[in-house]
């Protein structure tokens, strides 16, 4: 579905992904952690083709995107549901003129059904119908986040959903909400999803396959058991703060 | 800052906007395109500096009138004061006073809310969803302003010729019936030409310049605030200069064809 070959990209002379290679199956959710500026972002932008690789190969479906033109690119990206991680809403339009974007540009669907799926995601999102009109800068953070959760998913049946730190700097019960939310579009059929986060314990609840970036390698890749096993220092620094939590989850996360 | 860096960011600079003039006019034409942006575009970039340039004009008019009638009652020759005006407004100071005014006002705007989407990362999720931004944003607001800047130039010769009006009537004692021979006199086809050929290079040069800073904005809230202020200054003296060359080495050639 999703798989890098021996990817490197640099912004300027500074490498910020060296030499990574994954795999992620159809169906499949990822989970990539890695402290702050190790490239998480970078390989869900390398992902939907906001930048490309300096060497190496990004395949989607088996389709090679390296090469791709901006055409192609234009067809790939309404399947791609992406959650940017500072939300990213069109702040000049409306909530449901967000939720409901790639429908308006990609789709010959009149106004009136594309407010009722917009209106359906808004319940999806467990959000108030009334928001469908307000601009998106008087919500919480909380809501904006799942007003671009909502952004996403109302593509036009995507087919990847890409989740920037979701629940970075949310209150339990938004996190939890969110999580769920997450959870809910895994198990609509062949959608695969890649999930940057810090929120280790959340993580253990949407999957059981993880990817440890460390200034741009990748120095972890498997199930979670093996995570918290892993004797790598770069990997053990980063688990430290959370292991107290994390031992006590191996035992309840779903076996493969 | 030395003077080499400087040389070298301006060239740099002119080399990124001279690739992107390239990508813009590349997509001016074909579809997607966006008309319900252009159209909103063209009510808030026309109808919004419709009041500005209404005012502006009316006031450089008569500025100019004060002191043309002054002038050319030495010679004795205050009536000519029609035919001076509409030359220098049609020509020159229409033209150049309205696409300053709406450099100011729309390039500025223009720059901070494309350059404010590139820093909240709204540009990258346009992109991410399939979205073109430069069609979505730059060709829109390229199509207002290249219909727009015509007619707010028309407007603009229109108040500044009546500001000499009002001028010639109550303070130079010109009979109003005067001044407006003297004007019909001089708006010739050719002078028409010469002053419309103008706003649509000017048009063209804000919107280039002004989705350009935009669209290459860094740096957070300041680094729109800065790309804001060098998108106006950038559009102001490119007007001036491609004014004087315009007028140096086209308007001849106009003129002989007529
Ligand atoms: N637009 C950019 N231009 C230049 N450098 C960039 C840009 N975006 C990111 N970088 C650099 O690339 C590196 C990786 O950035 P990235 O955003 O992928 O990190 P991250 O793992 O998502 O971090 P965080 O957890 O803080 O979001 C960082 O060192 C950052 O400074
Ligand atoms: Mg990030």
């Amino acid at each position: 579905m999703i798989r890098f070959e021996n990817v490197s990209f640099s912004y300027g002379k500074e490498p910020v992904l060296r030499d990574v290679s994954f795999h992620v199956k159809p169906g499949e959710t990822v989970v990539v952690l890695g402290i702050s500026g190790s490239g998480k972002s970078t390989i869900l932008k390398l992902i939907a083709g906001l930048v490309q690789p300096d060497s190496g190969r990004v395949l989607i479906n088996g389709h090679e995107m390296t090469t791709a033109s901006e055409d192609e690119w234009s067809r790939v990206r309404p399947k791609i549901g992406f959650v940017f991680q500072g939300g990213a809403l069109f702040d000049s339009m409306t909530v449901g003129e967000n939720i409901g974007f790639t429908l308006i540009e990609h789709t010959d669907k009149t106004m009136d059904e594309i407010e009722v799926t917009v209106r359906e995601t808004l319940r999806f999102l467990n959000l108030s119908e009334d928001l469908i009109d307000i601009l998106p800068d008087s919500l919480s953070g909380g809501m904006q986040r799942r007003v671009s959760i909502g952004r996403a998913v109302a593509a036009v049946d995507p087919m990847i959903m890409l989740y920037d730190e979701p629940t970075t700097g949310l209150d339990p019960i938004s996190t939890e909400a969110i999580t769920e939310l997450i959870l809910k579009l895994q198990s609509v059929k062949g959608v695969s999803s890649i999930v940057v986060t810090h929120q280790i314990t959340d993580a253990f609840e949407v999957t059981n396959h993880f990817i440890v970036l460390h200034d741009g390698v990748m120095v972890f890749d498997g199930p979670g058991e093996k995570l918290v096993q892993v004797q790598d220092e770069r990997v053990q620094s980063f688990l430290a703060p959370f292991m107290q939590s994390v031992k006590n989850i191996p035992a309840v996360c779903p076996e493969e | 800052m030395n003077l080499l860096s400087i040389i070298k960011r301006f060239a740099y600079d002119l080399q990124g906007l001279t690739f992107y003039s390239f990508r813009l006019f590349g997509k001016i034409l074909s579809r997607p395109m966006y008309l319900m942006e252009t159209f909103e575009q063209m009510y808030f970039l026309g109808v919004g500096s419709l009041f500005l340039v209404v005012l502006t004009g009316v006031f450089a008019g008569q500025g100019m009138a004060l002191q043309f009638s002054i002038e050319l009652a030495d010679f004795g020759s205050k009536n000519y004061l029609g035919r001076v005006m509409v030359i220098a407004i049609t020509r020159e100071l229409g033209p150049v006073l309205c696409g300053l005014m709406v450099a100011a006002r729309v390039a500025a705007g223009i720059t901070a809310e494309i350059g404010s989407m590139k820093s909240s990362e709204q540009i990258e999720a346009l992109r991410a969803f399939g979205i073109d931004p430069i069609r979505k944003l730059a060709v829109p607001r390229f199509w207002a302003l290249m219909v727009m800047l015509p007619v707010l130039t028309i407007v603009t010769d229109f108040v500044a010729i009546y500001g000499g009006y009002i001028i010639a009537v109550y303070i130079a004692n010109i009979s109003g019936a005067v001044y407006w021979t003297n004007v019909t006199a001089k708006l010739t086809l050719g002078n028409f030409i010469i002053g419309l050929s103008k706003p649509f290079i000017f048009a063209a040069i804000i919107a280039i310049i002004s989705t350009y800073m935009g669209f290459s904005t860094v740096g957070g809230t300041r680094g729109v605030g800065r790309s804001t202020t060098e998108s106006v200054v950038a559009c102001s003296i490119s007007i001036l200069f491609i004014n004087f060359l315009f007028t140096r080495l086209l308007v001849p050639q106009i003129q002989g064809l007529l």
